[in-house]
């Protein structure tokens, strides 16, 4: 549970800081602080059972069927690296605290910083790898937004686009190879990985998933030629560059490509491209960082370096190297993190960073001035020094690797990076704090009030014991985090400073010696250095960038061109298409099932029906006349139900038809009455072939399914209905019993498509669109008589005759034609027909039901029933009934599918009504003549007065 | 009269895919209201065609209608409504929102393609400018 909470702390407590900055800057950075502590706290008291060669593991479920699960555990080299990243992480909260200005986010700072460790310590003490890649992706995007804190300034905003960018596809090319690793492995759990490591080295797969890892390993870790976005990375805080992009965010590469070095480590291809990257990453970073100008470039570069040494160290694949590399991650994160915090100060006391800005610091800001060089010292691999031990080491194994058949090609590239290592320290104190002070500074420097300087202070004391008593500091803790790294035994090495006459001296004196010309030449070296042609990195991103989004956007424009007509054309001609294939290849028989007679008042309807189709294309632009004729078809459609004994399917259609009318009447109300032919005849010709085509497939299916016999799940719902459900009305049954989950999600589709049409006519009363719908007018002459009196009276007369005949239809629906749909449409035309007859304004009024609630306590009514078989302990919606007496009405039964109907009923209702009514309504909005509140135009009663009519505020 | 339906369903469908492929809001509207009917009525021939057949329980051993294909096509005709009334909503809304009832977009997106490539190429120019005096990029300086 501890190990939980060591991950857990730092997210929940990321709302800390965004909460506390309300009180106080202090309280926000007390509060990042005080979780920092207490996850640092829980991580301490692993310590023991770590050194007793213990590895504590917590597990939960999660989603094993995906073999993702909370699998954590603990083991050395996960300990080291999460006391990396809480110890220093502290003290990078208590720098911040003090360097970030009054006008900087603090409470964000904290809370994306927070946020950046949970999913780092996360990386590091994961034994699930899909929880790593989970944990990994979140490093990547909480460290977006630390390196954008600064989002008002274009590089912050760039470099952090970029970082996200090269890490996140690093990440995905990641996943896959950790896929097919847990795959070959057949576990994703580090330990079952780990213990398989010759089955995945022999896999055929190998190299594939050997590349991929890399490829998220190196992105990750910025090694060349994926290094380019870590120097666009300055652009963050200096707290987040000493953190991130020193202490912990780019090692995971490092922890990675360690943690997996049992497991790929010793064959061909891993010695020679990690080696090499590593290699190449060390000595051009090293390069670079020696022509650095700017001090956060020059310790970005020289961090690049850094990583290509320990990458290549892991490359080397030899235990020994392991334990080189181990130590180097210690000492890089003390001076490292140190170096950037100092720059900060720099920065932050004289207001530049630019070397040939800065000078004769010593005597201004002694103490700093004292921690930068000290710590630059251990950077340069000076002695008595940790960075000068870990140097050795890295120097002995690389004098004795044979690399590309060379016993000297590795040992004097080395030293090579070693030269200008030592150069760029040497660079970073001379030009800081040495030479001629300068009195042209933007700021007045001085030493930093103490908290600022508190955390270099610390780091650099932390360097300076790693290198006076190595063994005491840092035995212990190499040789755990080599062990579990190494998976096994761990070369005997004694840490010291002085080994005697060994190579590794003589190479480090050569790096003394050439770093110091290459600092006093270094004019000349850097005009020779500006004359080789070097690519460059950031151009050559934002062009690819570039290039990427506006080929894509020329694709999908291409694609979607926002024609609907093309999008239906082809719609229509694929389905089409696929329906031809199907039938191509299989064999065609014409149907043996006997035919049945032809009734001639069917033929009739069929004549009626033809004829309906053949008019309404002709007429397709006199819009009401075609909406009238398609109605017809409706019709003859609803006839046809009934014909076909499908008398619930006749009431439905012929309910539906009603209200389809008055909802399409409506719409055409504010759209353009007629239109006029804009197809080109090539087009018209186009579509009218695409629709025969689809006609005779259409119509040559439904022959051949109707001239075939079949079998049918009907036979068991017949059989059923009645035992099982207490209902005749086999339709019924199946719609609100055996199939009723389907028919929950039908009243849910209803329900949603209200809400849909609700909002986007509602969109319509406010915005740009409400002026224009406030000025118009449908340009049409209507009757001035527009309640008339007998319609008012009649359907007042109806009114509690349909409900009547509605409730029969509910009541009967499970026995008999009928149940909540069609019962739902006949109230809803009851109700529309008030709203016709009397006007908008005098229903919505006598309307006290909120048609919304309608829809949802449907919903909830028909969900209520489900629920309450699940409570019994019965599958959702499984239904119950039983049969009643009751003296004088006789004999009746209640059926919990009753209730569900009943729900049904209430959504419909609620549906349809809401849909109506908002399109009506809108009409109110428009610029026409005022709107009653009276019922009629005629007051019976008042008969001389005119209707009172009064426009209707919105 | 199988023949007679599946006519209709052709005549049906033809004329709602015609309709459909027009190019004013209501007119596809009224195409699509024909090509539920054409798809509605196939949908019910699956069960094949049954005259004067209870759809009732009368007598279990008595021949019946399909009830399956008619419990289909009931919620098929209502949500179609739902849907029917989707559409026209957002005809509604669209012909005031862009002064037509035009179905195509052919212009706007083209205006639109226009305008993101216009920012997007100028923000690309301000960020190489920016590259220059950048803190951070020095790699790139001349």
């Amino acid at each position: 549970m501890s190990l939980l909470l060591i991950i857990l702390l730092p997210f929940l407590g990321s709302v800390l800081p965004a909460l506390m900055i309300r009180s106080s800057r202090n309280a926000c950075a007390v509060a990042a602080g005080s979780v920092n502590t207490l996850a640092l706290a829980l991580l301490l008291t692993q310590i023991p059972a770590v050194l007793r060669g213990e590895t504590p593991r917590a597990d939960w479920n999660w989603i094993p069927r995906l073999g993702l699960d909370v699998g954590l555990y603990v083991d050395g080299w996960g300990l080291l690296f999460a006391g990396l990243i809480l110890g220093i992480g502290l003290l990078v909260v208590i720098y911040a605290r003090f360097y970030l200005s009054a006008a900087d986010a603090m409470g964000n700072f904290y809370t994306y910083l927070l946020l950046f460790q949970g999913a780092m310590v996360g990386i590091v003490l994961s034994n699930n790898v899909l929880l790593m890649l989970i944990f990994w992706e979140l490093t990547s995007l909480s460290s977006f937004l630390l390196i954008g804190f600064w989002g008002h300034t274009p590089a912050g905003r760039q470099g952090a686009r970029m970082a996200l960018a090269v890490t996140g596809l690093g990440g995905l090319a990641l996943i896959g190879g950790m896929l097919m690793i847990g795959r070959i492995a057949g576990s994703f759990d580090w330990t079952d990985i780990l213990a398989s490591g010759d089955l995945i080295r022999e896999s055929p797969h190998y190299s594939w998933a050997l590349g991929l890892v890399l490829i998220g390993c190196f992105s990750k870790s910025a090694q060349f030629p994926l290094h380019f976005w870590l120097p666009h990375a300055m652009a963050a805080p200096t707290p987040v560059s000493a953190y991130l992009h020193s202490a912990t965010m780019v090692k995971a590469g490092i922890f990675l490509l360690a943690r997996s070095w049992p497991v790929l480590s010793g064959t061909p291809q891993w010695f020679y491209v990690v080696t090499s990257v590593g290699l190449a990453t060390m000595v051009l970073g090293a390069c670079i960082a020696l022509f650095q100008d700017d001090l956060k470039g020059l310790l970005a570069y020289s961090t690049i370096s850094h990583l290509g040494l320990m990458t290549m160290l892991l490359g080397l694949s030899t235990a020994s190297a392991v334990v080189a590399c181990v130590l180097h991650l210690i000492n890089h994160a003390a001076f490292k993190a140190a170096l950037f915090m100092n720059t900060g100060i720099v920065d932050h006391e004289t207001g530049t960073r630019d070397v040939r800005r800065l000078g004769g610091l010593i005597g201004l800001m002694p103490v700093t001035a004292t921690l930068g060089i000290v710590a630059a010292a251990s950077m340069a691999g000076l002695p008595p020094l940790g960075g000068f031990l870990s140097k050795e080491l890295m120097l002995e194994e690389t004098a004795h690797t044979r690399f590309l058949a060379s016993s000297w090609l590795l040992p004097a590239l080395a030293t090579f990076a070693a030269i200008a290592s030592f150069g760029y320290s040497l660079r970073y104190v001379t030009r800081i704090f040495f030479g001629p002070p300068r009195d042209d500074y933007p700021r007045p420097p001085h030493d930093p009030p103490g908290g600022l300087g508190l955390a270099p202070f610390v780091l650099v004391a932390v360097a300076v014991l790693l290198g006076l008593f190595p063994e005491s500091f840092a035995g212990t803790p190499v040789r755990v985090a080599s062990a579990a790294v190494i998976g096994g035994p761990v070369p005997e090495f004694h840490l010291a400073l002085w080994h005697g006459w060994t190579p590794p001296v003589w190479m480090s004196i050569i790096a003394v010696l050439g770093g110091t010309f290459a600092v006093a030449w270094h004019g000349g070296l850097a005009e020779v250095w500006g004359r080789i042609p070097k690519p460059q990195a950031k151009p050559l991103f934002d062009a690819s960038i570039l290039r990427l989004t506006s080929g894509s956007r020329r694709l999908a424009e291409g694609l979607h061109n926002g024609s609907l007509q093309r999008y239906l054309f082809v719609m229509i001609a694929t389905g089409w298409l696929a329906g031809l294939v199907a039938f191509i290849r299989h064999d065609f028989a014409i149907g043996t099932r006997p035919v049945l007679p032809v009734n001639p008042v069917i033929l009739v309807g069929w004549v009626l029906l033809i004829a309906a189709c053949v008019l309404v294309v002709v007429i397709r632009h006199e819009r009401l006349l075609a909406l009238i004729v398609v109605n017809v078809i409706g019709l003859i459609a609803s006839l046809l139900f009934i014909y076909l004994s499908a008398p619930d399917l006749a009431l439905t259609q012929i309910s539906v038809e009603v209200v389809t009318l008055i909802l399409m009447l409506l719409a055409l109300y504010f759209l353009p009455k007629q239109s006029l032919e804009e197809l080109s005849t090539f087009a018209r010709t186009r579509n009218a072939i695409l629709a025969g085509l689809v006609g005779l497939g259409a119509g040559g299916l439904t022959w051949a399914t109707m001239t075939r016999d079949f079998e049918s799940l009907s036979e068991f719902y017949w059989r059923e209905a009645l035992p099982r459900s207490g209902g005749a009305n086999v339709v019924n049954v199946i719609l609100v019993d055996f199939r009723g989950f389907d028919t929950f999600g039908e009243i849910m589709v209803l329900g949603i498509a209200a809400l849909i049409i609700f909002a986007l006519l509602d969109g319509m009363l406010r915005g740009p669109v409400q002026g224009k719908l406030a000025s118009w007018s449908s340009g049409e002459r209507y009757s001035p008589s527009r309640h008339p009196l007998v319609m008012v009276v009649v359907t007042r007369l109806m009114l509690p005759l349909s409900l009547m005949v509605s409730a029969f239809i509910f009541m009967r629906g499970h026995n008999l034609p009928g149940g909540g749909f069609i019962a739902a449409l006949v109230v809803s035309i009851a109700l529309i027909m008030q709203y016709m007859a009397s006007g908008f304004g005098w229903a919505a009024k006598q309307v006290r039901v909120d048609y919304h609630a309608l829809i949802g306590g449907g919903a909830l009514i028909a969900g209520a029933t489900g629920i309450a078989a699940m409570v019994l302990d019965l599958p959702f919606l499984t239904s119950g009934f039983r049969h009643f007496h009751l003296p004088v009405i006789g004999d009746f039964e209640l059926s919990s599918a009753m209730a569900f109907d009943l729900g049904v009923f209430l959504t419909v209702v609620g549906g349809v009504m809401l849909a109506l009514a908002q399109l009506s309504y809108l009409g109110e909005s428009t610029n026409r003549e005022a709107v009653n509140e009276e019922p009629m135009d005629y007051r019976p009663g008042a008969s001389t007065q005119p209707s009172r009519s009064t426009r209707r505020e919105v | 009269m199988e023949w007679l339906v599946a006519s209709a369903v052709a005549a049906m469908s033809a004329a709602g895919v015609y309709l459909t492929l027009s190019a004013r809001t209501f007119t596809v509207v009224i195409g699509l209201t024909l090509m539920t009917y054409a798809t509605n009525l196939f949908l019910f021939t699956t069960g094949r065609l049954a005259i004067n057949q209870p759809d009732i329980i009368v007598d279990l051993s008595q021949p019946h209608a399909d009830p399956i294909p008619q419990a289909l096509v009931l919620t098929a005709i209502v949500i179609s409504f739902g849907m029917t009334a989707v559409i026209l909503a957002m005809a509604v809304r669209g012909y005031f929102e862009s002064e037509g009832d035009h179905v195509d977009l052919l212009g706007q997106v083209a205006a639109e393609a226009a305008r993101v490539e216009e920012t997007e190429f100028a923000t690309a120019e301000s960020r190489q400018a920016a590259a220059g005096p950048s803190p951070a990029g020095s790699e790139e300086r001349p």
